[in-house]
């Protein structure tokens, strides 16, 4: 690994001293020069004009993979300003993954004033939290969480770096691996370490969810993956428990960051159906024969407090909007108690639910592949065996 | 104003089925589209060229028959068309691939934007767009649902988990489309005719000074060791009786589950 100037090339001009978000170059008799606070996380290399600054990583082959240690989560925080469901669920799994490497789980936590979350990371089962504060990290954005994270990781040598599969994991972490040449596999729902090999196996479904693939990165450090949300267990809170809080001090030029973010807008509709976080659904599929028979899956969803799903069918066909769907395409769920009325059970849609703790199918085709993985099924017509669900929970409620 | 729009053919998904016996895709007789994001991407492309004048072209790396998704291409509106293909890019993953298709825009030179679909729909991975942005040292908007050119900078809308970001950034760029951007179009027949007649220019390896060792499998850093078809079924109950029965016995269940 190393970074350096081709001094024949660079003009003194400055460009990079600006995007230096470590502060680790400064101009000398007009020409650039790295200090020791260097961390190679090259955000000058495209800031340079003159194409004068390079970043060698080594490829693959070239690795020493011995000197990687570690599991890495990459956080993310909600808009209230909270850890992401997502960030537990991964220190979780992370725990699990390093203790058979004998490692330790650091947290890596980008934000601004939020030193708050870095003590609950403690509890939530992280050792370490590099805790990089700084205004221009308020909001998630590719630029800046790359160069800070891109700085930490050639610096630190984690083995393992997870993060979730977001609309920021997906966004950062393919642009971070194009940078150190890592190899990094999306949207993982399920992860395993060798002990013996310190790999980590990677399984993701593909075409669709028609199949599942696992995945190696074995010459290349760190091992980087995007885990779906929803899928692995959350981290169990400990009450005093602490990580050492590691802070890292950056400088970011705000006219060096290539975006600017004008506005952010929540969607009403969408911002109300929290399909995720719900503990029982109701979704409804292309049974239902016409979108305003959407109203009988809505009814049986509030006599429940339940929160409305849909599949893929029925969101292509404009019956619903899709911030509803579930499945490979749409949300991955796993609520206590999922009830699917006429829906088949295409596998794109099964890869999105089939782990729900219980499943209810109701469909008149008693092939139906939703039987196969429902808890509890009842053939018949939904629009009779609906009503009478509604009538027997509201009875039996009454009593 | 001219944009790029990086495309990928694929298998239409909803046909692939696996064959049970050897654990592996089942791909004879299924139909080869264009991914249906990249489609966005071509119709946002297309669009922008309409308004502000320039050219499009498309470009994707693939075996020779990926030649007829650019044409479709080309009959959308597209003005040129480059197939990058070579053996020695076979097996690319999406670091490696990104790498080859940054060389071949580095190629193609003159660009203000790099348009991609969000994801392909085989892999759904999203990797490649970031991948290219970032070895043309770029900046990224992905899941752009709208967009717009002022002067040197592009704004684009893009939709995440429940909330909108409105985005600015200088150009070029590289912008990744999501499905509710737009309508793509359905050409008529005297476009597919027209596109029938072009010229594609097929593009190797050496002509776009792309390194061997940083493609292919040996520039691909990660590595499927095994295929399997997902497993989601349970052992289950089937409830019988006439729906006010059946609706009953359930609710028994389920409340005997505290469930409801």
């Amino acid at each position: 690994m190393a970074i350096y100037i081709e001094e024949e090339k660079c003009t003194g001009c400055g460009l990079c001293v600006a995007s230096c978000p470590y502060g680790a170059i400064e101009i000398v008799e007009s020409k650039a020069r790295f200090t020791d606070d260097c961390t190679m996380c090259g955000a000058c290399v495209s800031a340079c004009p003159q194409g004068a600054i390079v970043l060698e990583m080594p490829r693959k082959g070239e690795v020493d993979t011995s000197q990687y240690r570690d599991l890495w989560v990459v956080a993310e925080t909600t808009p209230e300003g909270d850890l992401a469901g997502v960030t537990i669920e991964l220190l979780g799994e992370g725990r699990k993954l390093a203790d058979e490497l004998d490692a330790q789980v650091a947290l890596v936590l980008m934000g601004d004033e939020v030193g708050e979350l870095a003590e609950k990371a403690g509890g939530f089962g992280a050792d370490t939290v590099y805790l990089v504060s700084h205004p221009s990290l308020k909001q998630y954005r590719t630029g800046p969480y790359a160069d800070v994270l891109c700085g930490l990781i050639n610096k630190h040598k984690p083995e393992i770096v997870l993060f979730g599969a977001t609309s920021m994991g997906r966004d950062l972490a393919p642009r971070v691996a194009a940078r150190i040449k890592a190899g990094l596999t999306a949207d993982c729902t399920e992860l395993s370490v060798d002990p013996e090999t310190r790999l980590l196996h990677q399984t993701r479904p593909a075409f669709g969810g028609n199949i599942m693939a696992t995945i190696l990165c074995e010459y290349t450090r760190p091992q980087m993956a995007t885990v779906r949300p929803r899928v692995m267990d959350r981290a169990q809170w400990q009450e005093g428990r602490e990580a050492d809080i590691v802070e890292v001090p950056v400088d970011i030029d705000e006219r060096s960051v290539a975006t600017k973010i004008v506005e952010v807008i929540a969607d009403e509709g969408a911002g109300a159906v929290n399909l995720q976080d719900a503990e029982i659904i109701v979704s409804g599929g292309r049974g239902l024969g016409a979108p305003e028979h959407f109203a009988l899956i809505q009814e049986l969803a509030d006599t429940l407090g339940a929160t409305v799903g849909a599949s893929r069918a029925t969101v292509d066909a404009g019956w619903i909007p899709a911030y509803h769907q579930v499945g490979q395409t749409g949300k991955t769920v796993k609520p206590k108690l999922y009830i699917a009325c006429g829906i088949s059970g295409a596998v794109q849609h099964l890869a999105g639910m089939s782990s729900s703790d219980c499943i209810v199918a109701i469909n008149k085709d008693p092939d139906a592949p939703i039987f196969k993985v429902a808890h509890y099924g009842i053939v018949g017509d939904l629009f009779e065996v609906v009503p009478e669900l509604i009538s027997a929970i509201n009875e039996r409620r009454g009593q | 104003m001219n944009v790029i729009v990086c495309m990928k053919q694929v298998p239409d998904t909803s046909e692939v089925r696996i064959d049970p016996e050897t654990n592996t895709i089942v791909r004879e007789g299924v139909p080869s589209i264009i991914n249906p994001f990249d489609e966005n991407a071509i119709e946002a492309a297309v669009q922008l060229v309409e308004e502000h004048g320039g050219k499009v072209t498309v470009i994707t790396m693939g075996p020779p028959q990926a030649e007829q998704a650019l044409r479709e291409a080309l009959a959308m509106g597209a003005d040129e068309a480059i197939l990058l293909s070579d053996r020695a890019l076979a097996a690319s993953d999406t670091l490696a691939t990104s790498y080859v298709l940054s060389c071949a825009i580095r190629r193609i030179g003159d660009y203000d934007l790099i348009l991609c679909g969000k994801q392909a729909f085989d892999g759904d991975t999203a990797q490649v767009p970031p991948g290219i942005a970032e070895q043309l040292g770029l900046p990224q908007i992905t899941y752009v649902i709208g967009l717009e050119v002022v002067g040197d900078k592009v704004r684009a809308r893009r939709l995440l988990e429940g909330r909108y970001e409105v985005v600015e950034a200088r150009m070029p760029a590289v912008l990744t489309a999501d499905k509710h951007m737009n309508e793509p179009r359905r050409p008529g027949l005297k476009s597919v005719l027209a596109a029938k007649k072009k010229e594609i220019p097929v593009w190797d390896a050496a002509g776009c000074d792309i390194q061997v060792s940083s493609c292919g499998l040996e520039g691909s850093p990660t590595r499927v060791i095994r295929t399997f078809a997902p497993s989601h079924e349970h052992e289950g109950e089937m409830i019988e009786g006439d729906p006010r029965d059946a609706a009953c016995q359930l609710v028994e269940k389920l409340a005997a589950a505290k469930l409801v």
